[in-house]
């Protein structure tokens, strides 16, 4: 078996590759599936009837894509660059605990108007996001810092943040005066003008398609335009494809890693805000930290080969494949078993770039003289 | 008698708590931090230590529960299923970033998101059935020729665990390999400049792979630390970024394993501090999740002191880190 560098790209590769991907993925699942004693066909059946064929299935499924559509946009942003920002599990909870706080100050002072706080919550919540994304960004740029593992350890911090203002203090975050939040520790629900409305798809059977999700599309939307058509898009594909030509070219190499990560971190944190005002209306710790939203980015961003425009689809697939875990999970489809799906799907879409740019080819051709010297010696 | 009883007044001290459990939470990441210095020496960066952990974590802890052995052979059998089940998670990075040539960064994190807290390790841990319950067996303090009680150096040297010996010498004995055989003057070569490897017949490929195996394998006997040790019961995500901490030490150890060994115990001592403290009360008001994010915030500190300086210098990396090599585009 051997390599040889494909001096042009096939077009059809492009499409074939994802959703070869995809297909060897679920194949290589059923391996472990048998492996560990479950049968795959109906598993699998179970997994795209709940994902999205049953009953209130895609209205679940868009519950589970838009956060994962912002993350994967935010991972997408920067991987574009070269720049591993990993964090965006972090600047998720940053933006979602800012959303929530600004949210609950705006009803304690009596706000009534939807959009108010529709555009507060985002803003506010992309600009904790990018705050929290803004420390790897300077440390790399200032420091040489791996912002792989700075942006990673925070997350960490993140999280111990959410215990600290739910579980184990008194925080504005936490609701002091329910019966429920009496006995045992609860975020405080925001005001009902703070929820954010969704769309009935009415002629999808009512399926409710979340504002969130919407603003994420349009979000997709533009960065496709920013990064394929303007100015700024061309530097960070040339930065991300040869650091050394660009700083030849004199571009500013500082200033695009604080604003890519900073572009980044504030998607993610409009994740959060939408997750809050869309879905979650509070501020729950374990929820948010074994949902993994940050993480699922990631693969949604690579499996969408860091497209913008890819990431919508990839990101509603994969929401869908997160809501059925929700639904399943038990004895017969135990937790877990999404991650391992993502995982493999992950790997299959690295190994598939392989076919993108190499031809595999079968048999090793013998040297001319060998053939010769071996067809006289039979 | 008297000095029995000053003994276990100065081995009850904050001090000598501290430094002993500082060498039992930082033994997992010493494992695996030398596992991934073999791999990053090897031009081989694996960022899914993490999930590699949990998967070793997992299968040890599999493995004591169903050895029906002896204590002892139950847990040395538990930690070869650990290093089997972490190399075989490390079989699959090799095999994509390899032979594939696939992008070593994406091709780490896919390995932790697919082993990790949310995957293959939480998938075992439902499905064989593993929490809720203690160890059967674990790792304690052997106390070496009863010096356990002799003052101060008794706990922290001679009352850890066979994990912890383990670790010593495999520290001798990596930096033995390294600096002192002709296979680990190869390996440095390979992950120096493969192309001069090549070129001199080391088998490029095999080496990398042999050391990626083997980082896999410690980072497994590095998680079974945990779930047969610290904890010691299966919990699904028990390292808690403590194979992330482990990829930051090689940055500090400037991939040299005696420093590994200091690193490692120094990150213990930031992990023992919020449960020592707290059990003595002496948490003084600060919330217990300032000190629990004490490892984090201080790799990133540690990170940032170090690279800032030796990015000038480029002390230690091996310079073909995270670049496949292709015999024909050399």
């Amino acid at each position: 078996m051997r390599f040889e560098r494909r001096l042009d790209q096939p077009r059809w590769l492009i499409f074939a590759v994802p959703i070869g991907s995809i297909a060897v993925a679920f194949v290589l699942m059923a391996i472990v599936l048998v492996l560990t004693g479950h049968a795959p066909g109906p598993t699998f059946r179970r997994l795209l009837d709940s994902a999205f064929f049953a009953n209130g299935a895609l209205t679940a499924t868009f519950v589970s894509s838009t956060p994962i559509l912002f993350t994967g946009l935010a991972a997408a942003a920067a991987f574009r660059m070269q720049l591993y920002n990993i964090g965006g599990e972090g600047q998720f909870y940053l933006g979602a605990v800012a959303a929530v706080g600004l949210a609950l100050y705006l009803g304690d002072r009596g706000l009534d108007s939807t959009p108010v706080y529709i555009v507060a919550m985002a803003l506010v919540g992309a600009v904790a996001g990018a705050a929290w994304a803004a420390i790897p960004a300077l440390l790399r740029a200032f420091a040489h810092t791996n912002e792989i593992i700075t942006s990673l350890m925070l997350n960490y911090v993140a999280g111990l943040l959410l215990t600290y203002l739910i579980i184990d203090s008194h925080s504005y975050w936490r609701d002091l005066e329910s019966f429920e939040g009496q006995t045992f520790p609860l975020g405080k629900t925001i005001p009902e003008q703070a929820n954010w409305p969704s769309a009935s798809l009415d002629a999808f059977g009512g399926v409710l398609l979340p504002l969130g999700f919407g603003v994420g599309i349009a979000l997709a939307a533009v960065m496709w335009i920013v990064y394929s058509r303007t100015r700024f898009g061309f530097e960070i594909q040339v930065i991300g494809d040869s650091p050394r030509s660009a700083r030849f070219a004199g571009m500013r190499l500082r200033r695009k890693i604080l604003a890519v990560m900073c572009i980044s971190g504030a998607i993610a944190g409009l994740g959060g805000a939408s997750y809050e005002g869309d879905f979650a209306f509070q501020i729950d710790p374990t929820g948010l930290q074994t949902s993994f939203y940050g993480y699922t980015g990631i693969v949604v961003a690579a499996l969408a080969r860091y497209n913008p425009l890819a990431v919508v689809p990839v990101a509603f697939l994969l929401g869908g494949l997160l809501s059925a875990g929700y639904t399943l999970q038990g004895a017969d489809f135990p937790s877990g078993l999404v991650g391992v799906m993502q995982g493999l799907i992950l790997f299959c879409a690295l190994a598939g770039e392989v076919l993108v740019r190499y031809r595999l080819r079968i048999g090793r051709r013998a040297p001319r003289g060998v053939e010769a010297q071996a067809e006289t010696a039979s | 008698m008297t000095a029995q009883v000053v003994a276990s007044g100065i081995n009850d001290s904050f001090v000598v708590i501290i430094v002993a459990s500082a060498v039992l939470y930082g033994t997992p990441l010493l494992f695996a931090a030398l596992g991934e210095l073999l791999a990053e020496r090897s031009g081989v960066l694996n960022l899914g230590v993490e999930g590699m952990m949990l998967v070793g974590a997992v299968m040890g802890f599999w493995a004591v529960q169903r050895l029906d052995a002896a204590g002892g052979v139950s847990l040395a059998g538990a930690l070869v299923v650990a290093a089997v089940a972490g190399a075989a998670m490390a079989l699959i990075h090799a095999f994509l970033v390899v032979t594939l040539r696939a992008n070593q960064i994406v091709s780490g994190l896919a390995l932790t998101i697919f082993a990790g807290a949310a995957g293959l390790s939480s998938y075992l841990g439902n499905d064989l059935n593993l929490s809720g319950s203690p160890a059967d067996h674990a790792f304690s303090g052997l106390d070496v020729a009863s010096l356990g009680d002799v003052p101060v150096l008794g706990p922290i040297l001679f009352d850890q665990s066979a994990l912890v010996y383990l670790s010593w010498a495999l520290v001798v004995g990596i930096g033995l390999y390294l600096a002192r055989t002709r296979p680990g003057l190869n390996l440095r070569a390979v992950g120096e400049s493969p192309a001069s490897a090549d070129a001199m017949g080391i088998g490029v490929t095999a080496y990398r792979y042999a050391h990626t195996l083997a980082g896999g394998a410690l980072a497994g006997i590095g998680g079974a630390c945990f779930s047969l040790q610290i904890t010691p019961q299966w919990v699904g995500g028990l390292t808690g970024g403590a194979g992330w901490i482990a990829v930051a030490l090689v940055i500090f150890a400037f991939w040299r394993p005696d420093l590994c060994l200091v690193g490692a115990y120094l990150f213990g001592a930031f992990s023992a501090l919020p449960s020592t403290l707290q059990a003595r009360g002496w948490l003084g008001g600060i919330p217990s999740e300032v000190f629990s994010s004490l490892p984090y915030v201080m790799t990133v500190v540690v990170l940032v002191a170090v690279s800032s300086g030796a990015a000038k210098r480029r002390l230690g990396a091996p310079a073909a880190l995270g670049i496949p090599y292709v015999r024909e585009e050399r």
